[in-house]
């Protein structure tokens, strides 16, 4: 019985529709992530000039606002997903939910 | 079906832990004054003493409460699953903001200023990809352990015995890592012998997880989470204040202070000096070369998503929506908490290294060591109150992080081997129970012995081993068997322990322990980068996918028929609640 419903919601338009949506959003995130994140460490690796170069007079440098970026790039990614998936994504999954168990 | 411990033992127990607490750890200082040790002034602080006996206490208290609550297997693994996001997002960065992360971080930022921050920035970045690729599926199909959502399509027996493996693995790093700053902590602020502080640390956390379970070990978190964050905003707060909220007024007056240290040094150029000084700002040392980068970076980032106490936590909550929810408050607050450090760290280079009060000699190191820098500042900046209260904290911390630590451990072997493995899934809560209860005192025990023999090492160092560990072995597994509809029982276990057996050898062969360790010369170590994730990590992979290829076993038939069913319920849910429901 158990197979059965989970073969109904696998044929279910609304669960595919959920699944691409929330895969493709969650890699295409990931890969953002990645970019940002892996950007960062071979610009350590490679050219840690641009990462010591001064900004203006001062000793102040690239280095710190770009850290300081990537940790908050790092929270509004993650804010931005879960803010589509417990709205948009919970929603669908819910309809999902109802129609299998009807 | 119930296993509750005799009230009566339960009670005897939690009040001799705290007679032990108050009655105890005087009677330690005055045996410990005779010797006239580096941390001699610090043992008459009442301030931070009294401050340590109210967190016990008020911690002892609710493990009282707790005890009372955690009747079956289910409430001492996850809490009965009642924790709600926040709780959980909280108890999340509670778990993982550790004394490594808090002394460490803002001791290497003291040492070699942007450095620090690199480090820092790699143990956040591993939560959006949790987040996004596994939190809500770990909630869906998992019950109590991260090896219930690796195993859950698999034959059992092997996955659980890689599982467990590669938790214990794992645990026994991160728990070394803790106990050292424990001891660092203890013995600073006390004075009592280093042995004697970390046998405190193993005693009060088995209090906590043996009567209180998750319930007790969440609050603990918790707890610590706000004393953390609140301590380390005020810490923050006035050193910026001290410089009129300019950051460039704070860099410049902590280049200034790395310039004249540098210049004091004899034979040293002007230039050279200003050289040294400006360094702190940009990246330096920490990182040698583009594999170790790369490397290292791999195993902060995808280490965070196999490290089976954060795992654990993802099972405390009602709802995958709820599991999301607790990833955003913990990203959060261990972003911000991260920004601090790095505040910290700065302040650290001004107001603790250009006071001869916090130093061993003109020149020297900081007393208690350079992990001792947050410590160091909090007394520079808030007084002897504040120096109780940042100590009590990073105390609390030690304990909340052992705690998390040995209940995943104790989970791995209770519910992972005895019950599955041993028991065929046929134990009993009552017997599951005793024996998490049973390994809980033998994990003590072991992180009290490995805190002893690692006394010397780096702790933040230490840390990122385990994170090598589980991103080689644990992550691979866990997004394998989730997201790959052909991957096998094979597959998964040779895969793994390639991961795990890899990232364990080349860590050993590293410089970090054949050189530091192990006692070797310098540029002898086999391996010579910082982190074996790349190539660890990637042999995990390929080894999962090939053996996985390559399966055409029954067994490998039926794993693959189970993907589709595994699929609906990672993605929906639906099935998940009776798993998880009370």
């Amino acid at each position: 019985m158990e197979n059965s419903v989970a073969a109904r919601i696998a044929a279910d338009p609304n669960y595919k529709a959920l699944k691409a949506r929330r895969s493709s959003f969650g890699w295409i995130l990931t890969l953002a992530m990645l970019i940002v994140y892996y950007g960062f460490i071979l610009l350590i690796a490679f050219r840690k000039d641009v990462l010591a170069a001064r900004i203006g007079d001062g000793v102040m440098t690239w280095g710190i606002p770009i850290g300081f970026g990537v940790i908050v790039f790092t929270i509004l990614i993650t804010a931005l997903y879960v803010r589509r998936a417990n709205g948009e994504f919970d929603a669908l999954s819910e309809k999902i939910k109802q129609e299998a168990l009807k | 079906m119930t296993a509750t411990l005799p009230t009566s033992y339960a009670r005897r127990a939690l009040a001799i832990g705290a007679l032990a607490a108050f009655v105890l750890a005087p009677t330690l200082v005055l045996a410990a004054g005779g010797d006239l040790g580096q941390a001699d002034k610090q043992s008459t602080n009442w301030t931070a003493i009294t401050m340590f006996a109210v967190f016990v206490m008020g911690t002892l208290y609710i493990t009282k409460w707790a005890a009372a609550k955690t009747k079956s297997a289910a409430d001492f693994y996850t809490a009965g699953g009642g924790i709600t996001g926040f709780q959980n997002g909280l108890a999340i960065a509670g778990d993982y903001m550790s004394a490594a992360s808090f002394l460490g971080i803002s001791a290497a930022v003291m040492s070699s200023g942007y450095d620090g921050l690199i480090y820092s920035i790699g143990f956040l970045v591993g939560w959006p990809i949790l987040t996004f690729l596994m939190a809500e599926r770990l909630r869906n199909l998992g019950k109590f352990t991260f090896a219930d959502v690796a195993a859950f399509r698999f034959a059992q027996t092997p996955v659980r015995v890689f599982a467990a493996s590669g938790t214990l693995v794992v645990v026994a790093f991160y728990l070394i890592a803790q106990m050292v700053g424990a001891g660092q902590l203890i013995k600073l602020l006390f004075g009592l012998d280093y042995w004697i502080a970390v046998v405190i640390v193993g005693a009060l956390m088995m209090v906590y997880v043996l009567f209180g379970g998750m319930t007790a070990t969440t609050w603990v978190q918790i707890i610590k989470a706000c004393l953390l964050l609140g301590g380390a905003t005020f810490m923050a707060a006035m050193v910026m204040w001290r410089y009129g909220f300019s950051p460039e007024k704070m860099f410049a007056a902590a280049v200034e202070v790395k310039t004249n240290i540098a210049a004091a040094k004899p034979g040293t150029t002007p230039q050279a000096a200003a050289a040294a000084g400006q360094s702190i700002m940009g990246p330096g040392n920490f990182i040698k070369d583009p594999i170790s980068a790369i490397s290292f970076g791999m195993a902060l980032m995808f280490g965070t998503a196999g490290l089976p106490h954060i795992l654990m936590r993802f099972f405390t909550v009602p709802s995958a929506k709820e599991a999301r929810k607790s990833v955003m408050w913990a990203t959060a607050w261990i972003g911000y908490f991260y920004l601090l450090t790095f505040i910290i760290g700065f302040g650290a280079i001004t107001f603790v290294l250009t006071n001869p009060e916090f130093l061993t000699g003109p020149g020297g190191g900081l007393i208690g060591g350079n992990n001792m820098a947050a410590v160091h500042l909090a007394h520079a900046v808030g007084g002897n109150v504040f120096l109780g209260f940042i100590s009590a904290v990073a105390f609390a911390t030690i304990l909340a992080v052992v705690a998390g630590l040995t209940l995943s451990g104790a989970s791995a072997v209770s519910h992972d081997l005895y019950s599955t493995v041993i028991k065929k899934g046929k134990a009993d809560s009552a017997s599951e129970l005793k024996v998490s209860r049973a390994t809980t005192v033998a994990l003590g025990i072991l992180a009290v012995l490995l805190g002893i023999a690692f006394e010397k090492q780096n702790i933040a160092f230490m840390v990122s081993l385990a994170f090598a560990v589980a991103a080689s072995a644990n992550f691979p597994v866990l997004f394998m068997s989730v997201l790959w509809k052909d991957c096998t029982t094979k597959g998964a276990v040779i895969g793994g322990f390639l991961g795990l057996l890899s990232s364990v050898v080349l860590t050993v062969l590293s410089p970090s322990v054949w050189e530091a360790t192990l006692g070797y010369p310098a540029g002898s170590a086999p391996f010579p980068y910082t982190s074996p994730a790349l190539f660890s990590m990637t042999l995990g992979f390929v080894g999962i996918w090939l053996f996985s290829i390559l399966d055409n076993s029954q067994r490998a038939k039926i794993d693959r028929a189970g993907f589709p069913a595994q699929e609906v319920r990672s993605e929906t849910g639906i099935g998940a609640s009776e798993a998880s429901g009370h």
